[in-house]
Order: structure tokens, then sequence, then C-alpha cells
């Protein structure tokens, strides 16, 4: 070990050198963040793959075959584990794979897959199937988009091949593979009863039925709702998605190319939105109902108004049982590491409700100017961190003494070790947390784990947590 | 419409796997791994599988799940991923400090040719590996077996750190199986009521099921030491619990250190725990204590007690072939008839061992080795059970066929309690009947009309 990777050891426990320039502290010097970059060789990332990033945003849509090509781990992992809600069909909740062999990755997988997508087709009579590539595919050499397109003319539906090779990148190149494979099914749907009031709801799951609530909002204010990408989708819908007069587009990686693909090639214009905490959904309605009227006066009169409606009705009855739990948490502290930075900015504001302050946020793969946007909105000493490993995650959760800390499936556990409360903002929650009665499920799932009396038996907080009642 | 997308009618397939009763390699190397003291798992391949085997691991477990990754690029999958393995080993030692890293390969470092043994040297060669340190390795191609093959190669793999001196030790070599940490607590705990000196191994217990004390750390108390591990090959005898899991690794030791080994059964049920027992006994030559026979007249009596719950009732269980084998055995010996029987693990030897346990049933049995759950649920649809053992991804099956439904085995994601508490030996014996006659007492409950309903059962 070089002498000043010993220092850093010292000074900042559990930071590989190579990574300095990934976490940076407000206030102290120059922000910069180096990020986007691949994650170090032998580092413990929290870091998935291109393969993980198709498959979480096609996963939703619920009446399409999604047929894994490659040994069964890709698709074993992946079955069922996102809680994408569907109103109506529920193929997507299984798991099919081509379960490659050993002769198969020696001889190819080809006549595998044909005979695969047949035998499901006519089995399940899916309205689409997507084919997803995984690594082994990528050095075999199969010919996915031959074997597709065969495959959807035979059974008279469309087969789309999804270039997810796994070592192709992190994430955020799946979620490209992703749009590109969507991008093939938009503009083949008939949009005749689409009124030019239209929107898609992009890059929301329909976790815990949050779609749900945006649609709700929509028919509120008097917009149709075309497609919803991917949350609660339907190939169909998808089909005719190009027929919206505006893309809402949350989640900055996930859907965002799709996004960029319809501007360019159907003029559709889209606005980036938040469904997650008070101002954000606010000003994502607002947004919505100034660009309808701005576009279409007659035929959008008054939808400012009724959006104004809408929130005042939403907040009159949220504001009052927020008030109660905010007496409990003023002062408590967060950290919050997740996916995309989108998150970051919204859990930051709507904390902020909450009386507490984000000590430490990160994410898996944001950018750096979004890096910058977070910087400006959080307070000086706010850690803030691209890519982080336990270590680092823990180094800092107990340097900040926070309450809570707010990540997926692999940091739970962590934060509970630490003694500290948690909320799942990924994959795994079970509560809906968009719009603002997802802000009064968010504040009670806060409140909850910061608040149980766990904490107390735990050796690390018992004390401060007993000091700090008596200073109350 | 919920999840009904099985129809009724069993067809030959050949091309398509749906709902796996198994998983990839690699995870079961990381689960083993785990059992090391101070080891960390390393996964030489894309950051994609090591991300879903700690989320899988984390999800069965509750439990911080460490393991690193050579993050694997374009380049790495061209020009071979000696590179990225040799960068991962430094900066592993250099930061995380382990005392063992435990490398295993994926489908993609496998299938471009990396030979982790020759990386490996090269990294001792070049200073890479600290004095006192050591790297291990198994391969772990996903297109070969399953989850299962995986964790026996690298259990496999812990025996190259295994060495003779030529001089026996004394100690007895165990090798549970793909066991929780409970198990392997409980296996411990009845070696010392025998006063057996064991080397367990791997031994997941205070790694996967440790305290919570407000500190985070990525190497748990708990695990199999590498000094045991080294010693392992001056034990007096192995006992391998599990052809599919352990017998690989146990037989190698004999070949290389001149150990001999018996492979028994995973000890699930009354039976399987005695030939655990007498073996250990004899192996060791020493004697059974009145604490072991008393446990054991207590499963006996909780045999007989509750009998008449069991007798002739229909089981249909999806698993991993070792755990599968002990359990078909202890359902036979409590009168139960287990008729359909699956594993997603490869192996005709599976299907000819079950049939022998069942031979004795009086009606159709129907058992697959590479089959997956789709099938399962056919049967079940032709030929209606009483209850069905299976791990988490079983619930489907159970809710929409309305069958009790006893979770066993992994990965278990909706419920707690496997970490702590034994299904092996006879205490797990007990475990396993509270359960099963718990599942089949509601049931009855449920559905009994009220006339019927009584207070005592």
């Amino acid at each position: 070990m070089s002498e000043t990777a010993a220092a850093a050891r010292i000074e900042r426990p559990a930071i590989f050198e190579e990574r300095r320039d990934q976490i940076r502290r407000i206030g102290e010097g120059d922000f910069s963040m180096a990020c986007n970059r691949d994650s170090l060789a032998g580092a413990v990332s929290q870091r998935a793959c291109v393969f993980c990033g198709s498959r979480v945003v096609l996963y939703p849509i619920a009446d399409a075959l999604h047929l894994v090509h490659g040994p069964i781990g890709c698709a074993a992992y992946t079955w069922d584990i996102r809680g994408s809600l569907s109103s109506g069909p529920e193929l997507h909740r299984l798991s099919f794979s081509t379960d490659l062999q050993e002769l198969d990755v020696v001889f190819g997988g080809e006549k595998k897959l044909a005979k695969a997508l047949d035998e499901l087709i006519a089995r399940h009579h899916p309205k689409a199937a997507f084919v997803y590539s995984t690594c082994i595919v990528g050095i075999i050499g199969d010919d996915l988009e031959a074997v597709c397109k065969a495959a959807g003319e035979r059974n008279g539906i469309p087969v789309i091949p999804v270039q997810s090779e796994g070592f192709k990148g992190n994430k955020r190149e799946g979620y490209l593979a992703a749009c590109k494979a969507m991008r093939r099914l938009v503009g083949t749907g008939d949009v005749s009863d689409v009124s030019p009031l239209s929107v898609n709801i992009m890059g929301d799951f329909n976790l815990a039925g949050e779609t749900w609530i945006i649609r709700r909002y929509m028919e509120r204010m008097g917009v149709q709702v075309v497609a919803g990408i991917t949350g609660d989708g339907r190939v169909d819908d998808i089909r005719r998605a190009h027929g919206a007069g505006l893309n809402l587009v949350q989640c900055s990686g996930s859907t965002q190319d799709l996004a960029r693909m319809l501007r360019d090639d159907f003029g559709t214009p889209f606005i980036r939105v938040s469904w997650i905490g008070i101002e954000d959904v606010a000003e994502s309605l607002y947004a919505i109902a100034e660009h309808f009227e701005a576009r279409h006066p007659k035929l959008a009169a008054g939808m400012v108004e009724r959006t104004a409606k809408l929130v005042r009705e939403e907040l009159a009855a949220l504001m009052p049982q927020l008030a109660a739990i905010r007496r409990d948490l003023t002062g408590k502290r967060a950290a919050v590491y997740v996916g995309g930075s989108f998150k970051a900015f919204s859990l930051v504001k709507a904390f902020r409700h909450l009386g507490m302050e984000v000590a430490v946020v990160g994410s898996q793969t944001g950018t750096e100017e979004d890096y910058k946007e977070l910087a400006a909105i959080c307070s000086p000493g706010t850690i803030v961190v691209d890519d982080a490993n336990p270590l680092e995650l823990s180094a800092f959760i107990r340097e900040k003494d926070v309450d809570v800390f707010v990540g997926g499936v692999k940091e739970r556990p962590i934060a509970f070790k630490l003694g500290v409360g948690f909320c799942d903002h990924n994959h795994e929650r079970k509560i809906a947390l968009e719009g603002f009665e997802g802000m009064l499920n968010f504040a009670k799932e806060i409140h909850a784990s910061v608040m149980s009396p766990v904490w107390r038996f735990v050796p690390r907080r018992e004390a401060g947590l007993n000091r700090k009642d008596a200073e109350v | 419409m919920l999840l009904r997308h099985t129809p009724k009618e069993v067809m030959d397939r050949h091309a398509v796997t749906i709902n796996p009763a198994k998983t990839c390699q690699p995870i079961g190397a990381m689960y083993a791994a785990l059992g090391i003291h101070g080891c960390l798992p390393h996964s030489h391949g894309s950051q994609g599988c090591c991300a879903y085997h700690r989320s899988a691991l984390t999800r069965h477990y509750k439990e911080p799940v460490s393991a690193s990754t050579s993050s694997f690029t374009e380049g790495a999958s061209v020009f071979g991923g000696q590179s990225n393995l040799l960068q991962a080993i430094e900066n592993i030692f250099t930061i995380y400090d382990p005392e063992v890293i435990a490398v295993h390969t994926t489908c993609l470092s496998e299938t471009i040719g990396d030979d982790i043994k020759q990386i490996r040297d090269k990294a001792s060669k070049q200073g890479l590996i600290p004095e006192g340190k050591h790297v291990i390795y198994c391969s772990t191609p996903s297109y070969v077996g399953s989850h299962v093959t995986g964790f026996s190669n690298m259990c496999k793999g812990m025996t190259e750190l295994s060495e003779s001196t030529g001089r026996k030790n004394g100690k007895v070599n165990v090798l549970p199986g793909w066991v929780e940490p409970s198990d392997m607590e409980e296996i411990k705990r009845l070696a010392g009521l025998m006063n057996v000196p064991i080397t367990l191994f791997p031994d997941t217990s205070g790694i996967l099921n440790g305290p919570l004390t407000g500190e985070y750390h990525m190497f748990p108390e708990g695990g199999v030491t590498v000094r045991e591990l080294i010693g392992a090959g001056d034990a007096i005898g192995t006992l391998a619990l599990g052809e599919w899991c352990s017998a690989d690794a146990a037989r190698h030791l004999d070949t290389k250190c001149k150990v001999p080994c018996k492979v028994l059964d995973i000890p699930f049920g009354l039976a399987a725990t005695d030939r655990f027992i007498d073996t250990l006994r004899t192996v060791a030559g020493t004697s059974v204590p009145d604490d072991i026979n008393r446990e054991r007249g207590q499963l006996v009596d909780m045999m007989s007690d509750t009998a008449q719950y069991y007798y002739h009732k229909k089981v249909a269980l999806c698993g991993d072939p070792d755990q599968l084998i002990s359990m078909v055995e202890f359902l036979v010996s409590i009168d139960m008839w287990p008729v359909h029987i699956v594993t997603g693990t490869p192996g005709k030897k599976f299907e000819k061992r079950i049939k022998e346990l069942t031979a004795g049933i009086p009606c159709e049995v129907n058992v697959r080795a590479a089959g997956d759950m789709f099938l399962l649920h056919q049967w079940i649809k032709n030929e209606p059970v009483d209850l069905l053992i299976s791990n988490t991804y079983g619930k489907y099956i159970a809710r929409d066929e309305d069958i009790p439904f006893l979770r066993f085995g992994f990965p278990i994601l909706d419920r707690v309690g496997h970490q702590y508490f034994p299904n092996v030996g006879y205490k797990g014996g007990l475990r396993l009947l509270e359960r099963i006659l718990g599942l089949l007492l509601d049931r009855k409950d449920r559905d009994d009309p009220e006339t019927t309903f009584e207070l005592t059962l």
C-alpha cells in the first residue's frame, strides 16, 4: 500500500484511493464529481449489470412474454422480484428461460431459442415477446435479431430482441437497450381516439400501485393516459404511445432515451417530472396543466384551475397529518443511497417536510450534472457519493449519526446491523410512496422505523437516544 | 386472473424452463465461501452476477452479504479477465483485508477461457497475496449443474488448503451440505454432546445469523478458519452430508490427504439423524450420550402422539436433491405419501434414490431431476396433494391450488426463522413435525363445518 493510501485509510476509513473523487463533502473545496465510471475491479459495488437494467424497465409489461436467453441464473434472480402491479394479465410474473446448457454454449442456442418461442407463444398467447440477451449469448454469438424476426413472422406477434449482454456496461446501458426495444413497438398502433390532451406516464413502474395514483390525478385534471411506460404496462398501449400529446419522464435514466426518440421521431415533447415529495408532485402536475393550456388554450381551458383545486384538496388532507408526524421527527438525520439520482433530489426535499436533514446522499448511476444539482440543495457538510460500497456506507452512517437509511435490498441489513431505521425506496417497497398520499405513507414509514423502540436495545445507540430524550 | 398460466395437460418440453427449481452455480459457491472466517467471496464476471447473488442471499438471510466482483467490461470479455482479477486481488487485500479471497467463475469468464489457477499463481508471483493470506478458487460455469453444484465445487476448493503432516489430529471433518446456519450450529452442538472434536466446513453460523450489535463488520465472528481447513488434512475421517453438496470435497480430501470419508444423507428426520450420529460415533470411537438418546426419544414420542394426522396424506416437494432425499425418507417414515418430487438439479441418481425410498407407497410417484416448478404444478393439477413443501416460490402453486404450504429450502424470501431454528438432528425433526402438523390442523380447523369444529384434537 502506498503512503497516501495508508493515510487515506486512517483519515477516511474504507475509501479506495481511486474513489476519492467519487466522494465529496459539500463546503469542502471545489465540488466536482467523477461518475458514470466503471466500478473498480475488486470493489464490493452495489451496482448491477446491463441485463438488470433492461429487465427492470421492461418487466412490468404484463401481457408480454419475457424470455431470458441464457443460463438459468439470470431468469431465476429476476423472477417476480419487482412488485410492479398489474390490473389485468400477469404473464410477466412467470419466469421463462432457455436454460442454456454446456452443449448449447458449444453449438449455439439459436435452435433452442426458436423452439422455446414457438412453444411459449402458442401456449400463452402474449401480445409481444421480449427476448433478453445475456453475457453468454454475447460471447457465443447467437443471432438474436434473426431468430426473433423469424419467430415473429411465424407466430404473428412482435418478437423483440433486447441487447442486454451483462458485461456491456452498467444499468444505464440496460435502460437504453430496453428503450430501443420498446421503440420498435411505438408507432404501430391506432391512435385515432387519442386526445391531444394526453400523456404517457414514463419511468414509473407501478410499485405498490403508484402508477394508479398518478392516473387518478390525470383523470381529475382531464388528461388522458395513453400508456404506462412501463407501470401496469400493456403492449397495445405502447404501440399507441406516439399518439400522446406529452411524455412525462420520471427516473432520470430509465426511460429518458425513449422520450428522446419519441421527440425526434414523432415530435412529442417531454418534461421531467417527479412523483415523490410535495413540491415535486405539485410542480409536476402544474407543469402538465400549463403545458396543455399553452398548447391547446381552448381544449385545455380550466386545467390549471382544476389542478390547483386538486393540489389544494390533497394538501388540505395531507398537511395536518404530516404535522403530527413532523413533531417526532424534527432534528433527525437521514442517509439516502438510491439507484437513480432523480429520486435523491425528491427525497432531500421530502425529508425537509418531516423536519429532517439528509446528511449522506448518493446513487449508483448519477451524472456529474445530477450531483452538482444535488450539492446545491443540500447543506454544508453533507456527504455526496457515487457508486458506494458497504464499508463506505457504514462509515458515513456512523460519522453522521443518522437515524434512518433509505436504500434497496442490499443496504437494508447494513442499516439494521448499525441499529438505524430503514426505508426501502427501491423494488421491494410494499407501500406506495408517490403522489400526495405517497408522501403520507413515506412519512409514516419513516416514523415507524425511526421511532421504533427497538433501537433503544442497540448498544451503540442506547445512550445517545436516551440523552436526546433528556434534552427534550 | 391470478398467475393462472399452468395448463393441466403435461407436455414434453426441451427448449424452455418455466419457473425454475434451481439457479446457477456461482451463488452456491458464494454461500459456501461465506462459511469461511474472514473470507470475501469474489465473483469473476460482470457486476450483475455478484449483485444478484448478494441480493438473493440477503433476502434469504436478512443479513449483509459482502462479495466483490471483477466488474467485467467489454474489453475484459474480448481480451480475457486476467488483468481484472489481478487488480481485484490487489485492491481487495489492500482495502478490505480479508484472510481469504474465494474466487468463483461465471458463465462469462468460463466461456472466454480464463484459467483461475494460472491467474492466482501469477498474483502470488507478483506478490499481490500478502504473507499468510490465501486465494482459493473454483470453477462454476452457470450452464452446468445448478447452485448445488457450485456449492459443492467451492467446498472442494476449500480442501485445496488442506495439508497432511502425516500425524492425525484426532478431529473429524464434517461437511454439512447446503443447510442453514442454524443447522450448522446444531451439528456442532450434537458433536459437542458426543465429545467429538469436529471441523465443520463450510460453517455460516455466526456469519449469516449474527446478532445486532450496532456495529457493521464485513467479516463477522464465525466460520471455519484457514488453520482449521489446513488441519482438515490431518483429520481421522470425514463425514460428507449429501451426495450432491459434499461428496466431491470429501473424496478429494481422501485422495489428497488420505482422510477416509463416508457419504451420508443430510440428517433431516429420525433415520437420517440416526445414521449421522451412529457414523460419527463409529468414526470417533465414542459412545452416544444419554442427552442425545433423550432427544431421540422425544422425537419418537412426538411422532407417535401425532401419527394419525399424517396418515396417508399426499405431499408434493420441490427443492435440492440432498435435502429432498432426507425429507422424503422422513415423510415416508411418518406414513405420509410423497407423490410428486421435483428438483431443478440434474442427476438421474436422484430419481433412482427417490424411487427406492417411495417403493412402498401404493400409488404412482412422480419424480424428476432437471425439472421445474411448472411441471410440479401440472402434476399437482392432475393428482392433488394435501401438503406442498418447497422454497418460497412454491407460494404461487399453494395459493392457486389452495394447499397447505411448508417453506423449506432455498430461498425463503417471505418468512423468518430458518436462520435460527434448525431442521437437522432430532430437535430439527421436532420442529419439522411441529410445522407440518400445524399446517395440517390449521387447514382442518379452517375447513371443518361448525358442527365438527372441535376444541381438542
